[in-house]
């Protein structure tokens, strides 16, 4: 296996969608692979970071408004 | 007899499939449960999109607003949080426009982009790199880092792998094909892994 062949199933060992025959055959790949293996483990670190830090807070009082402009609306007509 | 074995999940409904038949039915106190439960997802998104606070905000008021009044429309095919995400991606690309004078913006268009297609910065990482900034720092560099990103590749970033939605419901909320929710997916990994490996990469010298 390339490396390019590699970073094609990336996603799919990131997502554990492989068969067991691919999995073998990724894992093979990465044992003779230091690039391989870097962009696989810093890659899951990417999308673990992003996971566990809310980068965009919701803004104090925005639910209050939205429920504010529900109720109006509500009392409009529903 | 052979019997046909239901797909896991189709016995039991969406617990969001109670809460919409409850605001049909007059009851407004199940919408708040639904805006509580999604509020936070539909600002990111629409922070994504707009790049700007205010209108993230706005956004996310219209699309909650349009959905209730909407309801009726809403045929139950689909998850209700889908049916959501694509009112609110609608809105932010609406308010987009509105700020660029009319020039069209889609989620859809096809970014031909090569960086991060071939990882170029293959440095490892330092363990836990992000204990080397403090909490302000990080987020920093997380938004910076985030906002280079096309639209169509940071919302389907924010869906699939922030948000835990499946291929398929990012598909459909996004109104984009399984392949290109595939292919902007790798991009939008790889890319934020290249820029992040600036900031997280192990520095010379450092003990293994």
């Amino acid at each position: 296996m390339t490396c390019t062949e590699f970073l094609a199933l990336l996603d799919d060992l990131i997502d554990e969608s492989v068969t067991t025959q691919m999995r073998a055959d990724l894992q093979q790949h990465l044992q003779g692979c230091s690039h391989c293996e870097v962009t696989l483990s810093t890659t899951r670190k990417t999308i673990e970071i992003y996971r566990s830090h809310e980068i965009y807070d919701l803004p104090a009082g925005l639910r209050e408004r939205l429920h504010a402009a529900i109720m109006a609306r509500c009392k409009k007509g529903c | 007899m052979a019997t046909i074995q239901p797909i896991a999940g189709e016995l039991e409904p969406h617990p969001d499939v109670a809460l919409v038949a409850q605001v049909r039915a007059g009851d407004v106190s199940a919408y708040d449960t639904l805006v509580r439960k999604y509020e936070r997802q539909i600002f990111r998104i629409a922070q994504h999109i707009t790049q700007n606070r205010e209108d993230a905000e706005d956004v996310m008021q219209d699309a909650f607003l349009k959905a209730y009044e909407k309801l009726e429309q809403f045929q139950g095919n689909s998850k209700f949080y889908t049916w959501l995400v694509r009112i609110a991606v609608n809105e932010s690309l609406m308010r987009l426009r509105k700020r660029r004078t009319g020039k069209m913006v889609s989620i859809d268009e096809d970014v031909e982009t090569e960086e991060g297609s071939v990882p170029r910065d293959l440095a490892d990482w330092a363990p836990d790199p992000e204990q080397n900034y403090t909490q302000s720092e990080l987020h920093e560099i997380l938004e910076k880092t985030i906002k280079g990103l096309p639209p169509g590749f940071k919302v389907v970033f924010e869906l699939r792998d922030v948000q835990g939605l499946s291929t398929e419901d990012t598909a459909e909320a996004l109104g984009l094909s399984i392949p290109a929710v595939k292919s902007r997916l790798l991009r939008a990994r790889l890319q934020l892994r290249e820029r992040l490996s600036r900031y997280f990469r192990r520095k010379k010298g450092a003990e293994k």
